[in-house]
């Protein structure tokens, strides 16, 4: 009753190939933006919008970037965190080398060049699939640490150990408070998710949604499979590039290669599969799942514990993260994302029985 | 079927000159010469392992044959890969539906019309302009196809849901939608009960007669072949041991010998 399908009598196909075509959906939509360009900058405390929201709206991009290459082209890869810390790294270079340029140029730039070092390591997709390229793609993440840590070229000379990230203007605008930098990050994740959703549902998604379904087809239909794969993982590379430079200036405020350690990586992994692979909304619930969940739990323990946390405590939090994901999974194998459609599903018809 | 039309039989279109293929030391394909026809409908039959699926493997460029070579429209393209012969206009349908199961009949079709799409990731990303405009043009193209395919209701539905006759036909859909001017079919009828069979096999003889479409197909089943088919090449033990219309294949002796075996 609520949410609905029927009695929308669309009368073109441009309309009907809208991003959202059901109604109730652009609104979900722009009561979402509303209540994070708003509602969450004026009543947020400095600690939730520092620590959780945009910790989140940054793992969601890397994680996008990760589905278009996994859920959407079907190339399993463990190099995320390895391209993530290529775009932070880039972006302080460009920043400190040619000062002036607005930050946001330097995370593109910083994209791009995570996007040219995905191309390189997308070789191996020509000739390997599944866990063989996972192994593979294994390769650029120890490649990427070992290169950046090796030459002090790449942190400009600096000692190893955190560096701090050059201050950020955009055309004037000094990006300093915790909520600036919140706005920041939320501007660009928002233009690059819509950009994703127009990828998946076009010419180019459906190329990488035909080779990841069935590849033996998809040539045949005249997709050519190898131009197609290295697009992909240049793209998702390019996001991960983005929210590596995002996380390096506009979270941590420092560089250090540890933020971007093979574990990262497997984080990542986890928030697709959590989320649901192949869907961009996916991507958003899978990284907040992951990363509240284990906020969530302490909190509640806290509650309950007595003052001091002990060894067994910490250690109990962990296991029960573990077991909830392992639960969830079970419960639900395709993911936050097919979820929250069931429940739009169910919403279709309540309160009626059918 | 009524063989004045379309100038059947006339050229040849597709020329395959003694082909031989063999995995190892086993000889799929031995020195098998055949031709399409433009506008016919070509009926490539024989029992199981006689190297049909081999044949259309060949000619989709999944296999390279060791010997021969393979005309299209007059060019040798013996060597081609299998998304070059697509775009020369030879398209496919699968014995086991080879459909992309996760994605909906439209998005199935759409891909088909992936040849006819420029790929400019920019301007997709943001979805304007030209982008945008080649989208609905390539979603009209498609909707034709829907309509002659009558499966309007099917638009938005993961083809993995779907049962296996309906799969058949949004496979032959996504094959009309790369306007092919060659449709290769690997037995479009299996599984089917009579109902569904009827209603291929009327939709491949309007693709024949109202799209001009040359169609070769390997199918099991005689009464299909023998009804829908100008002529009909007989394969065995990777050989071709008679060719013809379908009368002359019926009575051919050697055809019966390899289905029935000797007395």
């Amino acid at each position: 009753m609520i949410y609905r399908q029927t009695g929308l009598f669309v009368t073109s196909y441009a309309k009907d190939m809208r991003m959202f075509p059901i109604p109730q959906d652009r609104w979900g939509i722009a009561f979402v933006l509303f209540v994070a360009y708003v509602i969450i900058p004026v009543f947020a405390s400095e600690y939730w919008i520092s620590t959780i929201f945009t910790v989140v709206l940054i793992y969601s991009l890397a994680a996008i970037g990760l589905n278009l290459l996994t859920g959407y082209c079907g190339q399993l890869s463990l190099g995320q965190a390895g391209f993530m810390a290529v775009g932070a790294y880039a972006a302080f270079n460009f920043a400190v080398r040619l000062p002036g340029l607005p930050v946001v140029v330097n995370f593109l730039l910083g994209g791009v060049c995570a996007a040219l070092v995905g191309l390189l390591f997308g070789l191996p997709s020509l000739r390997i699939k599944g866990f063989y390229l996972a192994v593979a793609t294994l390769a650029a993440q120890f490649t990427i640490e070992w290169v950046i840590v090796s030459f002090n070229w790449f942190a400009a000379g600096n000692m190893m150990g955190a560096i701090d990230t050059p201050r950020m203007v955009i055309l004037g605008w000094h990006v300093e408070s915790v909520t600036d930098k919140y706005l920041l990050t939320l501007s660009v994740v928002v233009v690059l998710a819509f950009a994703a959703k127009n990828l998946v549902r076009g010419e180019i998604g459906r190329s990488w949604m035909a080779i990841r379904d069935l590849d033996v087809a998809a040539e045949m239909i005249g997709i050519r499979l190898f131009p197609q794969k290295l697009l992909a993982f240049m793209v998702s590379a390019f996001y991960a590039g983005v929210a590596g430079a995002l996380l390096a200036f506009c979270y941590l405020g420092s560089l250090e290669i540890t933020s971007f350690e093979l574990l990262v990586s497997f984080r990542i992994l986890g928030m697709i599969i959590v989320g649901g692979l192949g869907t961009i909304t996916g991507s958003f619930l899978g990284a907040a799942f992951i990363i509240l969940l284990p906020i969530l739990i302490s909190n509640v323990a806290a509650q309950f514990a007595s003052t001091q946390v002990t060894q067994f405590t910490a250690n109990a939090e962990v296991m029960l993260f573990g077991a909830l994901i392992i639960g969830f999974l079970i419960l639900e194998p395709l993911g936050l994302a097919r979820l929250w459609r069931s429940l739009k599903d169910k919403l279709r018809l309540w309160p009626f029985p059918y | 079927m009524n063989a004045e039309n379309n100038g059947r039989g006339a050229e040849p279109l597709l020329q395959v000159e003694n082909i031989s293929l063999s995995f190892g030391g086993l000889k799929a394909l031995d020195s098998v010469s055949l031709e399409v026809r433009k506008g016919e409908v070509l009926g490539i039959i024989g029992p199981n392992g006689a190297g049909k699926t081999s044949m259309l493997n060949v000619i989709n460029g999944v296999y390279h044959p060791q010997e021969g070579r393979i005309l299209f429209e007059g060019k040798d393209r013996t060597t081609m890969r299998p998304h070059e012969v697509a775009a020369s206009g030879v398209a496919r349908t699968f014995q086991n539906v080879g459909l992309f199961k996760a994605m909906t009949t439209l998005d199935n079709l759409l891909a088909g019309r992936n040849l006819f799409m420029k790929k400019n990731i920019l301007l997709q990303a943001i979805y304007f302009g030209p982008a945008q405009r080649e989208e609905i043009r390539q979603r009209e193209k498609v909707e034709e196809i829907i309509d002659f395919l009558e499966i309007q209701n099917l638009r938005r539905l993961p083809v993995g849901a779907l049962p296996y006759g309906l799969q058949k036909r949004v496979e032959l859909g996504r094959a009309l939608a790369q306007e092919p001017k060659l449709l290769l079919l690997d037995e479009p009828m299996a599984g089917m009960n009579m109902e569904e069979k009827q209603d291929m096999c009327r939709f491949i003889i309007d693709t024949n007669e109202q799209l001009g479409t040359t169609i070769a197909l390997i199918e099991h089943d005689m009464a299909v072949v023998m009804d829908i088919c100008d002529r009909i090449i007989v394969l065995d033990h990777g050989a071709k041991i008679a060719e013809g219309s379908p009368d002359e294949v019926r009575n051919n002796p050697e055809v019966i010998r390899a289905y029935l075996g000797d007395e």
